[in-house]
């Protein structure tokens, strides 16, 4: 288990192995397709995008907001969300953006890993649905960009405070734990026993 | 818990903070199961974190997770049309006081009312029946999940056989998208329409009790063991346990089809009951239809 301080630098994402248990304390930004789709048209047509997607980790979420009296920002709930989703548009996003972590669920493309291994960014998995714990993990929200794109899509600020347990599953030299358990994947065993389910009522779990 | 009658919109609001915010206890239990066979370091973080999480939404009366999804109503026993304005309301008013998340959007333009409705929103499943209540059921059914469903129009002379694969390859194509240890609901059977309800209708049915088909039963845990020896894992990063359980439901079919249906409950798989009596409402969580 390692505790990481962001921005991250370039030589510690390359450090960090396959399957190693992190936990994420700085900046960190959220954005889902209409945040990569918008940062994408913006850059490309040559205009300034908000500061802070630049060397970012970005966080594949769309969480829970509440809006304080004073107009400022808690968050409520802040889970992952599919990550394949942005499989077209994160290659490009990680390379103009020198994105060096994304967090999200469900792993990325083989297009994504290269673009990963080209510039050094590392894909970090979160427990999917662990949305209180992560929202915790967040910390203090700094502020939003683009909220005209709706709660979920709006690129969110915050400051993580001991966000986690991420899990390296695809690391910046192409290597993947998704990749692994797909080649292991056991499609159709036949005649195994049940497993033993023990329970307090019945047999929870069938 | 019973309490005086209170307006149905009122119950929609409390049915949907129950769901969101309590995880039905047979999904807890196996989640716990879960957690003393699991042996990877890996899964044993995600099974630690999930149940972590679940106790800190209860305990803070706040959505367990962020996707509080398209809420899904089944309204079972007695009931008028005037049942659907109130239930819209209620999700109205529960969007903006639990709060749950925007999700709905008109699907071409993408536009966000902000409110979870618009046309044809929400979802209700009307089931009339002769007793003396109201019953509404919710089920909050996030994207993750959803967006894995998949229909087959088998062959007849696929037979069980086909449907077992057709099942095991849904599943295990969808990776670690549905948030796994999912629960999977399976319809077999009806026309194509019904198929589809049917798998969504039996992630209703709690996780400790029997389906009263002996057969269907059977196929449950054939598939719960193929599924779990997979490899697969919690989030798909490895592991023993892919699925929390099978559900199944059948129907009757033309004799020239043989339609499945797979609808994937992620681990946040909730659901909530109010049945509505003269006296009163009563909530609980141990819906089946
Ligand atoms: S699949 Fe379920 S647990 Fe995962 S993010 Fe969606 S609603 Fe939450």
């Amino acid at each position: 288990m390692r505790t990481l301080r962001t921005p991250l630098s370039e030589d510690l994402v390359r450090s960090l192995r396959l399957g190693e248990t992190v936990y994420l304390y700085g900046p960190v930004v959220t954005g889902r397709d209409e945040m990569h789709i918008r940062a994408l048209k913006l850059s490309g047509e040559g205009s300034p995008v908000p500061s802070g997607i630049e060397g970012s980790v970005l966080y594949h979420c769309g969480p829970i907001m509440r809006q304080n009296g004073d107009g400022s920002w808690s968050v409520v709930a802040a889970g992952p969300t599919t990550s394949a989703r942005m499989n077209k548009l994160e290659p490009e996003m990680i390379r103009r953006f020198r994105i060096r972590a994304i967090i999200g669920k469900g792993g990325m493309s083989k297009d994504v890993a290269e673009a990963m291994r080209e510039v050094g960014c590392v894909y970090l998995a979160a427990t999917g649905g662990a949305a209180v714990s992560l929202a915790d993990g967040l910390g203090a929200c700094k502020g939003a960009e683009w909220l005209d794109l709706g709660m979920p899509e709006a690129m969110w600020r915050f400051e993580a405070d001991r966000l986690g347990p991420l899990i390296v599953a695809m690391d910046s030299e192409g290597g993947s734990l998704y990749e692994r358990v797909a080649e292991s994947l056991v499609r159709d065993r036949r005649g195994l026993p049940a497993r033993p389910l023990s329970g307090r009522r019945g047999r929870p779990g069938r | 818990m019973k309490r005086l009658l209170e307006p149905t919109e009122d119950v929609v609001v409390n049915l949907l903070r129950l769901a969101n915010t309590k995880l039905p206890a047979d999904i807890g239990w196996a989640l716990e199961a879960a957690a003393g066979w699991e042996t990877g370091e890996i899964a044993r973080t995600q099974l630690g974190a999930i149940m972590e999480n679940v106790k800190k939404a209860e305990h803070l009366g706040i959505p367990m997770c962020q996707d509080t999804g398209i809420p899904v109503f089944y309204v079972r026993g007695r009931f008028d049309s005037s049942i659907a304005s109130k239930i819209a309301e209620g999700v109205r008013k529960a969007t903006a006081s639990i709060p749950l998340r925007p999700n709905t959007v008109d699907p071409l333009t993408r536009e966000n009312q902000g409110s979870n409705l618009g046309d044809g929103m929400p979802v209700i499943h009307y089931i009339p029946a002769d007793v003396d209540y109201t019953e509404i059921t919710v089920l909050p059914k996030g994207a993750g999940s959803e967006n894995m469903t998949r229909l087959a129009m088998l062959n007849p002379a696929d037979g069980v056989e086909g449907v077992r694969r057709f099942v095991i390859d849904s599943v295990l194509d969808a990776g670690g998208r549905p948030c796994p240890p999912s629960i999977v609901g399976v319809g077999i059977g009806g026309t194509s329409d019904r198929c589809v309800e049917m798998a969504k209708e039996a992630l209703l049915a709690p996780l400790d009790s029997d389906n009263p088909d002996p057969v269907l039963a059977k196929m449950e845990e054939d598939l719960f063991s193929a599924l779990n020896s997979s490899g697969l894992g919690p989030m798909g990063l490895g592991g023993s346990t892919t699925v929390l359980g099978v559900r199944i439901r059948k129907a009757c079919c033309h004799t020239a089809s043989l339609p499945v249906a797979v609808n994937i409950g992620c681990w946040a798989t909730r659901r909530a009951s109010a049945r509505i009596t003269s006296d009163g409402v009563e909530y609980s969580q141990g819906a089946v239809l």
